[in-house]
């Protein structure tokens, strides 16, 4: 088992997929496109030049937006005179240490002097370096390091750089929700492989990917969705495998209601989820669509109508075919899709159920709890504490409910290094609310002895359990 | 039921977690013609439990009623028999997402103690992952492997009865992920490197002393691993609760300018009583302040 060379090629960089790039704490998901040109920490650099490398590789951005991959073993550090002041006494701060001045640095870095020999410079160059404490010198070098080295890592995406990234860069868009804090709603909510999940969410997808992600294209991923159509530009980033899709319904929360009455009509088309929905499908085809030759367009219209029974391709050719047939076919797909995902919430048996968004969490949880089997988990997020309040009111009161739990987490990072180790001084102020519980049967009043009161529940829903 | 996948019906053999109310929970092992005594009365598993809906309330023979429970790691790990200090969920959730573990990956895991986090690692890495886990003490590493037979898991792990500092995880070159939770974990950094992929991997130790994390950073460095990031998640629980607020009595109103409080009918009605309602959270009188420092760190391809 143990991985030799030759499955280096699962590791290697190729066009089209997406990445991450980091550079410190900071993280940038991105697509590699070819002869695109990225700007990343305000650096620029072709992207697609790291196409053949090998993820985890950290590369230094040369000029001209090469990108170098760096030796493991460059990491020496600078100062190799150890001289070394105990303490500041005698450091005036005149502004006159840095013998350097900004247009020698601009020069230096014209000259396309490497980042390390920038730092090497202006180490030289400063009068009170020598004077300076060993720590006081470290601290120095890696402050300059961090500015003067144009160094960017690859990574595969995954869950943890996602959510590190967007708490970082974009907190707004995904509700304030901190990593730590969805990593919780992943465990509490129980998602693994083989479960039906639903998730309602706002954060840009990244928890819907999140809960892919753990699923591992095992089992099924119900998205509730609120508007036009699912938001999923974090679900993307994740660069699942084609197949991971297939396990990926949506279903719009709009026609949540008729579900439960028992007359959604699946067979007319339904106007909310046409206008925006019909514009998501399109956006999303296009650039697909394009550099489409016209061959392949007529094989299409040759079989077209005909029903492909062959899984991994029924996606791609589900989108071909509407793009040929027109906006019937899209309608009529989108129509059969809704029918897909009704039938697998008509069971009322789902495994869990995620929420994360900017909606009024209480409505959405009492509704979507109806979907889900007894002795399930499900966990609310919100921002704010006091609409969870609510909700846990309302289930104790309402019950069917056991083991709610409402609670948040705090995060500390340490900086650990030899006589210099203490917290952060920097840490984050809040990322939300948790409320998590587990569902049971439904508490009918009933005489204490008589369990036969259950069986036509079960028996109903055991029909669809073969489903999943 | 297993541990990794859903059941509708409890089945004999079965490990069912009876829910007693608020944070009383315990694990039953289903056997045909077995009882549990519970303080709601006794429960008959041959009648009670078997072929019963899990989420369903069983009645107890002195009246009382219970709530029988699918099993889950984060119900398993509040019920479990402490054979050492365990991990709880917050810790778990933290190293899952931060180990990125996911279906199929592979985990070795030291020591495996009472097998709280160890469960929780398996349910997320099934079905096509491992997880190698060493415990030294012998008769801890027997009974943990018998609850994983017990809890169908048994194909997805192997338990290995050796000391992780001297003799590593008995595997080399697998691993995408390495959790130690071990007295000295910088002695076992090197296994831990060698265990893990050649193209690179995760590794967290967890320690509740500093000093125990300023060593294994050291040794971390020394043997190459980045992204070297101690942390550390604690839980806060909120009890929601009604609490009344009174408002004192200021006396007789003169003017009609003085302002009046929150509520002025219940002022007017019952000047001396008046109280103001509201729901909101208390934190609990006491919470856990440290469980352990997490050390997260990243092996580079080698």
């Amino acid at each position: 088992m143990a991985d030799n060379g030759d499955d280096d090629a699962q590791y290697r960089i190729k066009e089209g997929d997406y990445v991450v790039l980091k550079r410190g704490d900071i993280f940038k998901a991105l697509q590699i496109q070819p002869r695109k040109k990225v700007i990343f920490e305000k650096q620029w650099f072709f992207l697609d030049k790291a196409v053949g490398h090998l993820y985890s590789t950290k590369f230094e951005i040369l000029s001209g937006g090469n990108l170098q991959p760096k030796k493991p073993k460059e990491e020496e550090s600078p100062a190799d005179a150890k001289e070394a002041g105990t303490d500041n006494r005698h450091i005036l701060d005149d502004g006159t240490s840095q013998k350097l001045t900004r247009d020698d640095i601009e020069t230096l870095k014209e000259q396309g002097l490497k980042g390390q020999e920038i730092v090497q410079q202006l180490i030289e160059n400063s009068s009170t370096f020598r004077d300076k404490t060993e720590y006081a010198q470290e601290k120095y070098i890696k402050k300059k390091k961090k500015k003067y080295e144009n160094t960017v890592t690859i990574l595969k995406p995954s869950c943890r750089s996602l959510a590190m990234m967007y708490h970082g860069r974009e907190p707004g868009k995904i509700c304030h929700l901190r990593y730590d804090t969805l990593a919780q709603m992943l465990t509490l909510g129980n998602i693994h492989a083989g479960s039906k999940v639903l998730v309602f969410e706002t954060c840009a997808g990244l928890v819907l990917g999140s809960v892919m992600e753990r699923m591992g294209g095992y089992g099924s991923v119900i998205q509730m969705y609120p508007g036009g159509g699912p938001v999923r530009a974090g679900v993307e980033s994740f660069g699942f495998p084609a197949h991971f899709h297939d396990t990926l319904h949506d279903f719009p929360i709009c026609h949540v209601n008729a579900l439960l009455a028992g007359n959604l009509d699946t067979a007319a088309k339904d106007p909310c989820a046409d206008e925006k929905q019909s514009n998501t499908v399109e956006g999303q085809n296009q650039p697909e669509a394009e550099p489409r030759g016209n061959p392949e367009e007529q094989s299409m219209e040759t079989n077209a109508g005909d029903d492909t029974a062959d899984q991994e391709k029924k996606e791609r050719e589900k989108l071909k075919e509407a793009k040929v047939q027109g906006k019937r076919v899209k309608l009529e797909e989108k129509r059969k899709k809704l029918a897909a995902a009704a039938s697998l919430l008509e069971g009322r048996n789902a495994d869990g159920l995620i929420i994360a968004s900017r909606f009024h969490p209480c409505p959405v949880l009492m509704v979507l709890l109806k979907f889900l089997s007894p002795s399930r988990p499900f966990v609310v997020y919100s921002q704010y504490k006091e609409p969870l309040i609510e909700c846990y009111t309302k289930l104790k009161e309402q019950g069917g409910t056991v083991s709610l739990r409402l609670a948040d987490t705090w995060l500390r990072h340490y900086q650990v290094l030899p006589n210099r180790t203490h917290p952060l001084l920097l840490m984050s102020g809040g990322g939300g609310y948790i409320l998590s519980g587990t569902t049971v049967a439904a508490d009918r009043a009933k005489p204490a002895s008589s369990q036969r009161a259950d069986e036509p529940a079960p028996k109903r829903l055991k029909v669809t359990d073969t489903e999943g | 039921m297993s541990f990794v996948e859903y059941n509708d019906f409890i089945q004999d053999g079965d490990v069912a977690i009876v829910y007693l109310g608020h944070d009383s929970l315990m694990p039953v092992k289903v056997q045909q013609g077995a009882q549990t005594q519970t303080r709601f009365g006794a429960i008959r598993h041959s009648t009670d439990l078997i072929g019963q809906r899990y989420g369903s309330k069983v009645t107890c023979s002195k009246g009382g009623w219970v709530q029988v429970l699918h099993p889950t790691p984060e119900l398993w790990t509040v019920c479990l028999p402490h054979r050492t200090q365990i991990l709880y969920t917050t810790d778990i959730a933290t190293i899952t997402m931060m180990l990125e573990l996911k279906p199929g990956s592979v985990v070795c895991e030291s020591g495996t103690g009472s097998g709280s986090l160890s469960h929780a690692i398996l349910r997320t890495i099934a079905p096509t992952g491992h997880l190698h886990t060493v415990e030294f003490h012998q008769q801890r590493a027997e009974k943990v492997a018998e609850e994983f037979k017990e809890h169908r898991v048994d194909h997805l792990v192997t338990v290995r009865n050796q000391d992780v500092c001297k003799d590593g995880f008995g595997v080399s070159g697998v691993a995408d992920a390495v959790f130690l939770d071990i007295p000295s974990p910088w002695e076992a950094v090197r296994h831990a490197k060698a265990a893990l992929k050649r193209h690179g991997g995760r590794l967290c130790s967890f320690s509740p002393c500093i000093e125990q994390v300023q060593k294994t950073c050291q040794a971390l460095a020394d043997q190459g691993f980045e992204e070297i990031s101690p942390l550390e998640v604690l839980l806060r629980v909120h009890d929601v609760r009604n609490i009344y607020l009174p408002l004192p009595d200021f006396g007789p109103d003169s003017g009609p300018d003085s302002c009046a409080p929150t509520e002025p009918d219940a002022k007017q009605q019952a000047p001396n009583h008046a109280s103001v309602t509201l729901k909101t959270t208390t934190p609990p009188r006491e919470i856990p302040g440290h469980t352990g420092y997490l050390t997260f760190a990243t092996k580079p391809r080698t």
